[in-house]
């Protein structure tokens, strides 16, 4: 998009954009933008579950309390968002997908991670294994706030953040690829950062 | 300047900053000469787009201030902490700076100036922007439909218009404001010192059976409050338009 | 902040619709593929901070409509809706 320079105009981004590890075309930002493609849903934590659906003839189901019950760990990482912010060094505590997959039988090559207020996002299985993400509940030492995705969002930061799905309530197993909401929209279907991939066909 | 059509299929015009009006201390008017433009109906707003060099964009939305018979475009932006848009144009934008907009937008929120029926605004801060240009354009063309704008502000030095709000309402032509102060108030304050709430309402706006027009525009939570309560006091949700800013504005 | 807060009116996705339509969208009516609901685009509720914009039925929240500005293809996709008269 061309547009007329406009005198003296430089954004709220910050100066250092050398940094390596900020991705092409990002920008830092101090403060943590609230983006939302609908309104912020409210469940209460006695009727919140996570599931694991697609292993078995039935969903694997944690309660709210039962998913606080497992390994938990401390994690720092830089977060990306397609919208061309970048924040470093974001805590985060959860509980890795690794010890939510523990034991569980399957087959499946892909994930489709859903949320309350309909939202999906697509992931390779590889991408949410291995130390790589995260069912995070606390943010900067609190509970992770309602409007960024509380009570327990997905946290996926290799990925570029539309992927880390706010108000996740489990991950569909799945033996192909398949599209969520973004995706479906024009997104790509992958989202690294580092390779920019924002859109279908990057 | 002939009134605009509705139309589609804008693109984007650079219009000269030829005054800044500073309303209060966070809130400013850029008044500015576009070249072609087509003019405008009141309620409607503008889409500002700003370029950094190395090619940067942000855009916002910003209501329309002046009365569509005006000679020049003027639109109230209030400075917004983080706001990048807004605390430019508050803060850094000079008189003989260029600006770059796409207008006029928004069939929905207008106000038809050939309509008869009373007319309710309530504004929360800078919601009063949209509504002012109605107020304007009212007075332009010496209408006398009965007017009432309930506007809620902060404090006294907070209040956009207040001078030319009061001049407007002593001109005996069926227009009234009334204010509510919800953080501070002058001594001696006789007025509303609350946020708007339904007892308010039901003491301000024109009863249902008047079938008023009700226009109501500012933050999201304000609008949503606003217009539930004059639904719960029997005015059918059709007759409501409503303008959210959202949070940021930016 | 308030959670309400992120939520503005169609009206607000006027200007980038232009781009897409050659009239003014926010008079059309949408009929809600979900609930059924008619109501003018600028009455429905606008979500536009996100790496779309979207437009959510007013009464049910189902979403009407989708506008994703990826790189230089601008997408709309309408399949929320019943229906839109122009």
């Amino acid at each position: 998009m061309t547009g007329y320079v406009s005198r003296g105009f430089h954004g709220k981004r910050e100066a250092d954009r050398d940094n390596a590890r900020v991705p092409p075309g990002q920008y830092l930002v101090e403060d943590f933008p609230v983006l939302s493609a609908g309104p912020t849903p409210h469940t209460p934590l006695d009727e919140w579950t996570f599931s694991i659906v697609g292993a078995g003839p039935e969903p694997i189901t944690w309660t709210w309390e039962a998913f606080r019950a497992l390994p938990s760990e401390d994690i720092r990482v830089d977060i990306h968002c397609v919208t061309k912010w970048t924040k470093l060094d974001t805590n985060w505590n959860g509980i890795s997908i690794d010890t939510l997959l523990d034991g569980i039988e399957h087959h499946a090559s892909h994930v489709l991670a859903f949320s309350d207020g309909d939202y999906t996002t697509n992931l390779p299985l590889e991408d949410v294994s291995d130390g790589k993400a995260w069912v995070a509940f606390d943010y900067d030492g609190e509970p992770l706030a309602p409007e960024h995705g509380g009570p327990a969002r997905l946290l996926v930061p290799h990925l570029y953040f539309w992927k880390s799905a706010k108000w996740v309530r489990g991950l569909q197993l799945l033996d192909h690829d398949e599209a969520g909401f973004w995706e479906s929209y024009g997104y790509h279907m992958y989202g690294d950062p580092w390779r920019e991939q924002r859109y279908a066909g990057d | 300047m002939a009134r605009a059509a509705v139309r589609g299929r804008l693109s984007w015009a650079l219009g000269d900053v030829v005054e800044l009006i500073d309303e209060t201390r966070r809130v400013r008017s850029i008044v500015l000469d576009v070249p072609d433009w087509p003019g405008h109906r009141a309620g409607q707003h503008v889409d500002v787009r700003l370029t950094a060099e190395d090619g940067y964009q942000a855009q916002r939305s910003y209501s329309i201030a002046s009365a569509p018979d005006d000679a020049r475009l003027a639109i109230t932006v209030e400075s917004l902490p983080d706001g990048e848009v807004s605390s430019y144009l508050v803060g850094e934008l000079r008189v003989g700076d260029k600006l770059e907009l796409r207008g006029p937008i928004g069939g929905y929120f207008v106000w038809d100036p050939d309509r008869t029926e009373p007319l309710f605004l309530v504004a929360g801060g800078s919601g009063v922007v949209p509504l002012m240009s109605m107020i304007r354009e009212r007075h332009a063309i010496g209408a006398t439909v009965p007017t009432k704008l309930l506007f809620s502000s902060r404090a006294r030095d907070d209040v956009i218009y207040r001078d030319e709000l009061e001049q407007l309402a002593s001109a005996g032509d069926g227009f009234e404001v009334i204010h509510t102060l919800t953080r501070m108030q002058p001594d001696g304050w006789t007025g509303y010192a609350r946020r708007v709430d339904t007892q308010m309402l039901s003491e301000v706006a024109w009863p249902a059976s008047e079938m008023p027009a009700s226009f109501v525009c500012g933050p999201t939570p304000f609008v949503e409050a606003v217009a539930s309560a004059l639904v719960s006091l029997g005015h059918p949700a059709p007759a409501i338009k409503t303008e959210r800013f959202g949070p940021t504005g930016g | 902040m308030d959670d309400r807060a992120l939520m503005v009116d169609g009206n607000a996705l006027a200007g980038e619709l232009s781009e897409v339509f050659s009239q003014e969208m926010t008079m059309a009516r949408v009929a809600c593929g979900g609930c059924g609901a008619v109501e003018q685009l600028g009455a429905d509720h606008a979500y536009i901070q996100a790496p779309g914009m979207v437009l959510r039925c007013l009464h049910c929240d189902q979403v009407l409509l989708v506008m994703t500005r990826t790189g230089d293809r601008l997408r709309v996709s309408l399949t929320g809706t019943r229906w839109m008269d122009l």
